[in-house]
Order: C-alpha cells, then sequence, then structure tokens
C-alpha cells in the first residue's frame, strides 16, 4: 500500500464527504418525504443550521492543505511543513507569551509584541493566536462527533436488526454483548480502550463508539420487532422478497427517522465526551477540551487570563447548542409520534 | 385433468401447553385453473391459516407438520426457500385483508410495485414504470400517472387495494390468494373491488382462492366453496348446490344466519353456542358440541368423507347414516 501524508488524506476525506453530501442532498430532493421534511426543518432553525453550517465551513476550510509556499521568515512553522488553508490564513502570527484581545504589548512584562492590535481574542501561554486555535478546534469537534456516529450507528443497527429481525442466537448473542457493555463503567472503559489503542483521534472515536452504541442497538431493535410483524413485511414475503431485501428495503427505511435523530443526538454528546476526556488529559490534540484544560491554571493567576477558556467555551457551546437545537427540530419534524397533523 | 393446485390433509400446528394444537387439521381441496374457490368460515377456524400454510408464510412459531401442496405438479413443502421465492409472487400472489397497513409507508407506491415486478422479471426501471401506469389504470385507480408518486397515507383504503391488487396482478399469477380482501372497506367500495376481482380473473383466468366470512360475497363471486370449522373441512360443494341444498348441519346453521335470507320482523337465527378452542376441540366431529342433530358416535369419532354427488363432499355421519340409508353405497 501507498504511504500517503496526512494532508492527502485529509485532502481525500474533504472530497469524499462533499461527494457524500451531494449524494444526500440528491436523494432528499428525489423524495418527497424527505425534501418536505428537510423543509420544515429549515423554516424551523435556519439560525441553528446556518450557525451548524458555519462551522463545518471552518472545518472544510482547515481540511483543505498543501505543502509549500510558506514565507521563509515565518515564526513557528517548518518550512516543509503541509499547511490548511486556516493555517495560511493565520501564518506567521506567532508572539513569545500571553496577550489580551487587541493588545499591543504583552500581557505579563509589558513587551511589545511582533503584530500588535493584531490578535483578535489574544494569545495564550506559548504565544499562539488564540481565534487561530479555536477556529482549528471547529474541525476536531466536527471529526469527533461525526466520525465516532458514523461508526456507532452501522454497528448499532447491524446487532440491533439483526437481533430484532432474526431473533433466537443471535438475539441472545446480541444481548450478552449488551450486559457485558452496560456493566462496566463508561469512563473507565474509554480510558482502557485509549490506552490500549494509543491517544489519536481514530482511537478516541472508536473507543467513544464502543461505548456509545449499546443505546440505539436496543432502540432499534425493538424497533425492528415491531416493524417484523407488520403486514407489508409479511406482504414483501407472500411477494417473494429475500429476508436481506426485506431487512434494506423495508426495515431499515422505516427505521431512518430514528437514525437521523440518534445522529444529530449524538453527535453532541460525543463532542461532549471528548472534552472530559481531554480534562482527563486522553483528548484529541487542537481539541477545545484541551483548550479549556489548559486554561485551568490561567484561572488561578493574577490577573486571570480569560479569554482562551472563554474562546474555547464559547466555540463548544456554539456548536452543541445549534446541533441540539437543529436535533430537537429534526424530532419533532420526523418523529411521527410528535407529528402534528397538517392543517 | 388434474388440479392446477392440489392441497391433501394439510396440518398446520401451533405449539401449545400440552403438546402442539393443529389449528389446520387435515385440510384437502382442489383448486383448478381460472375457477375461483371461495374458503368460508368463522374467525379463528383456520381458514387464513391454511392460506398461509400453501404459500408457506405460517407465522413462527407455528409450523406445517404434515400433508402436501402440490401447485403444477410440484410439492410447495418440499422445495428449497429459494425456489419458494420465485413461485411466491410471481405465480402465486397473495393480497391481505388490511390494505391499510400492507404497503410499505415511506416507498411511493409506484415504486413498491416497479420492484415487486423487477423481483421476478428482467426489466428496466422505465419499462417497469409505464406497466404499472397500465396496470393502475386496469385497476381502477383514477388519475394512474398522479397516483405513481403517491405514498400510501396519501391514498384511500379502497385505492390501497386497488394498489395491492395491482401489485399482486403485475406479474401475471397463476393464482391469487385473496385473504379477506374486503373486509376493512366501506360497502360500496366492497361492491367495486369484487367486481374488479371477477373481471379480472375473467380476463385473465386466473384462479383465486378466497378466505372470506362474508357469505353474501361469497354468493356472487365463487364457483365452489368449502365450508371450514374448526380447523377441518366440513363441507365442500358448488356454489348453486350449497345455498339452495347445504348439507352439513354447520353449512344449514351458517345460511340460515345470513341477513339476506331472514324474515324481516324475526329475530336472526343464530348457531347456538361458541367456536371451542384448539386444545377444546373434541376427537369427533368437531361441530358436535353445538350440533343441533348429533347422535351417539359424533363426539368420538371423525366423521368419514361422504361423496353426495358428482364434486361435493361431506364430513356429517348424519348424511353419512342418511345416505346409507338409501342404500346409495
Amino acid at each position: 500500500m501507498m504511504e500517503f501524508e496526512p494532508h492527502v488524506w485529509s485532502n481525500g476525506a474533504v472530497v469524499l464527504l462533499l461527494v457524500a453530501l451531494t449524494g444526500l442532498v440528491r436523494f432528499v430532493r428525489r423524495d418527497r418525504l424527505w425534501r418536505e421534511a428537510a423543509r420544515e426543518l429549515w423554516q424551523r432553525r435556519r439560525i441553528a443550521i446556518i450557525v451548524v453550517g458555519l462551522y463545518m465551513m471552518i472545518g472544510l476550510v482547515d481540511s483543505i492543505a498543501w505543502k509549500g509556499g510558506v514565507p521563509e521568515d515565518a515564526v513557528g512553522v517548518l518550512p516543509n511543513a503541509s499547511l490548511s488553508l486556516l493555517d495560511r490564513a493565520f501564518v506567521d502570527s506567532r508572539e513569545a507569551s500571553y496577550s489580551a484581545p487587541f493588545a499591543d504589548v504583552e500581557f505579563y512584562g509589558g513587551r511589545p509584541l511582533r503584530r500588535p492590535g493584531s490578535h483578535l481574542l489574544g494569545t495564550d501561554i506559548l504565544g499562539r493566536d488564540v481565534l487561530y486555535r479555536t477556529l482549528k478546534g471547529a474541525r476536531v469537534a466536527l471529526l469527533i462527533g461525526g466520525l465516532t456516529s458514523l461508526l456507532a450507528i452501522p454497528l448499532a443497527l447491524f446487532f440491533g436488526v439483526g437481533a430484532g429481525y432474526f431473533g433466537g442466537r443471535f438475539d441472545d448473542f446480541v444481548f450478552f454483548l449488551i450486559s457485558i457493555l452496560a456493566s462496566m463503567p463508561n469512563v473507565l472503559l474509554l480510558i482502557a480502550l485509549i490506552m490500549a489503542m494509543g491517544a489519536g483521534t481514530l482511537s478516541v472515536c472508536v473507543a467513544l463508539a464502543v461505548t456509545s452504541w449499546v443505546g440505539f442497538c436496543r432502540l432499534s431493535r425493538a424497533e425492528t420487532l415491531k416493524i417484523r410483524e407488520l403486514d407489508y413485511v409479511l406482504a414483501a414475503r407472500a411477494l417473494g422478497v429475500s429476508e436481506a431485501k426485506i431487512i434494506l428495503r423495508h426495515i431499515i427505511p422505516n427505521l431512518a427517522h430514528l437514525i437521523v435523530i440518534t445522529f444529530v443526538l449524538m453527535f453532541s454528546g460525543h463532542v461532549l465526551s471528548e472534552a472530559v476526556l481531554s480534562w482527563l488529559g486522553i483528548g484529541v490534540d487542537g481539541s477545545w477540551g484541551q483548550m479549556i484544560d489548559g486554561a485551568r491554571d490561567e484561572l488561578s493567576r493574577e490577573p486571570i487570563v480569560w479569554w482562551n477558556i472563554g474562546a474555547a467555551g464559547l466555540a463548544l457551546f456554539g456548536l452543541i447548542l445549534a446541533v441540539n437545537a437543529v436535533g430537537d427540530a429534526v424530532r419533532d419534524v420526523l418523529d411521527p409520534r410528535t407529528l402534528r397533523e397538517a392543517p | 385433468m388434474s388440479a392446477l393446485l392440489e392441497v391433501r390433509n394439510l396440518r398446520t400446528c401451533f405449539p401449545g401447553k400440552d403438546g402442539p394444537l393443529p389449528v389446520v387439521d387435515g385440510v384437502s381441496f382442489d383448486l383448478n385453473r381460472g375457477e375461483v374457490l371461495a374458503l368460508v368460515g368463522e374467525s379463528g377456524c383456520g381458514k387464513s391459516m391454511t392460506a398461509f400454510s400453501t404459500l408457506r408464510l405460517v407465522p413462527k412459531p407455528g409450523r406445517v407438520t404434515d400433508g402436501s401442496v402440490v401447485f403444477d405438479g410440484v410439492d410447495l413443502l418440499e422445495l428449497p426457500v429459494t425456489q419458494m421465492r420465485t413461485i411466491r409472487g410471481s405465480r402465486i400472489a397473495m393480497i391481505f385483508q388490511e390494505p391499510m397497513t400492507c404497503l410499505n409507508p415511506v416507498v411511493s407506491v409506484g415504486r413498491q410495485v416497479v420492484e415487486a415486478i423487477r423481483l421476478h422479471e428482467p426489466i428496466t426501471k422505465g419499462e417497469a414504470m409505464s406497466r404499472v401506469r397500465d396496470l393502475f389504470g386496469e385497476v381502477g385507480i383514477p388519475d394512474p400517472e398522479a397516483r405513481l408518486g403517491a405514498y400510501p397515507h396519501e391514498l384511500s383504503g379502497g385505492l390501497k387495494q386497488r394498489v395491492m391488487i395491482a401489485m399482486a396482478l403485475s406479474t401475471r399469477p397463476e393464482i391469487l390468494i385473496a385473504d379477506e380482501p374486503t373486509t376493512s372497506l366501506d360497502v360500496t367500495v366492497q361492491a367495486q373491488i369484487l367486481e374488479l376481482l371477477r373481471e379480472l380473473q375473467r380476463e385473465r383466468n386466473t384462479a383465486i382462492l378466497l378466505i372470506t366470512h362474508d357469505l353474501g360475497i361469497v354468493n356472487e363471486i365463487a364457483d365452489r366453496v368449502a365450508v371450514m370449522y374448526a380447523g377441518r373441512l366440513v363441507e365442500s360443494a358448488p356454489r348453486e348446490a350449497l345455498f339452495s341444498n347445504p348439507l352439513h348441519p354447520y353449512s344449514q346453521g351458517l345460511l340460515r344466519s345470513m341477513p339476506a335470507r331472514s324474515r324481516p320482523g324475526q329475530p336472526l337465527p343464530e348457531i347456538e353456542g361458541v367456536v371451542p378452542s384448539p386444545d377444546q376441540w373434541p376427537t369427533g366431529c368437531r361441530f358436535s358440541t353445538r350440533c343441533p342433530v348429533r347422535f351417539e358416535p359424533c363426539a368420538d369419532i371423525f366423521p368419514n368423507e361422504t361423496r353426495v354427488e358428482n364434486e361435493r363432499t361431506v364430513w356429517c355421519h348424519e348424511v353419512e347414516r342418511n345416505l346409507g340409508g338409501e342404500g346409495a353405497g
């Protein structure tokens, strides 16, 4: 296998993501029910969707990277490093130490800054621009939330739908698995998994996925048990549809609303969990959780350094709030139990 | 000429507290090409289970334990699952009682029928779609073009049943099993659907196995009638013969209790008692607990199959005794 450098992977992921998004949009536009749901969602939570979209834009801007084109005298950048669009916007913004937002001089010591007045949110202890770090955190947060949900939901669906549809031995096995996972403290299991796999974005995502699929697995199993007995599944069988096709064409599409709702709700949960892991020292590099964790000491300084934790906290808060608002509306729009009668 | 579908001694059991309960117990009948056979009986007499058993669709934990279902020379009960699948839907199709819940709610009805066709025939989506359009017109769906993209919840019960019928007929099956196809529809729609079924049956020469408890429907559409009681056939006869001269006491009771045949001002006659549940079925004639003319052997010995006339069979000691007296032998 060819060895790719990280920025190639990152660019590939961007392309893949854009292709997937286009596919999703085309699917939603083709199917009238989904199209109507999407329109209603847009009408209900316009601002929240725009906010989430902004975070995604920042994440994308930070994912498109290439090498070269770095000014030779730039401080704190290796000449041969691959830099993203975002990195390039903030290249050569490094200072020596703390500075307050819009300051001309260092916060402690009072020495003049290299680029006075240009740091919107000040700099941190190593002189890195806080706005830059905060924006960079968006990509990490989206990666954690998205990748983990993409790992956990198929896992849960596989076991849940399988157990619900086929029952018997497989059902027993899945419940055994669920019982084992449920009888271990989640945080300890997370730490153990990350320790075993080694710290890193992927291992954190995998660990979070392993500890979070159980709930949706139960839900999808119960829902499958219900759908399995419905007349249209029997009718499909009477038409000669195979078991695999019944699952793909009849069971899963009727779970779709649950999948979308779970995805959105899981997403914010995972971003928050990562903050907890960062606090325990096993988070993902460059995450808001790490920024908040790193700012613990700064809160005890005199005078206090507030912009670091403030920026990371607000960015985290904004994303979670927006995603939850969207998730809440998604549930209202898609969940048949809360469905309002059409006027 | 042998029949298209020959069901022999079919037995379907569900596990019970004291061993398996045979909800269908030794049912035999023939279905000829282009014929409408009505399977009649009260709720719970096993008529739907008989239909499910012929297609091997008995819900778990039930199981067909005995008998044979010979379709066009092949015993369906012996076929491997994959071959059974190719027969279901393509050569034997089924429509159900509840059109409300028989369609997948998240797929448009046009696509559902397209998929049903493409399951058994290698044609393109476009070809299938134009065929569905024709089919929709044929089963009397107004404005078929616009209905193709409709979702089940946007259609009325009658329209949904028409879609189900279109789906069942999409592959030109030789047999259509209709399990109470009109029960959940209102009376005017019932008549339309029956008319439609009869028309399609005549045009396409499809054999129909009609499961129903409504003797009015039977009288309108059936060629032959098989009366079922508590998991067993009690009488099988051509429609005119049965309606003019029912032989089995149960058939007599059923016909007497038809509202259309009762006299105005008189209370509607009924059959005394209730159907016993499968674990309380008598060893002899199943109807012996309610039969007005029962005598000594009825409760203990199951009556033999008595061939009365051509195409007419009864399982009853009383009939047997009377015929024996005449020396028909």
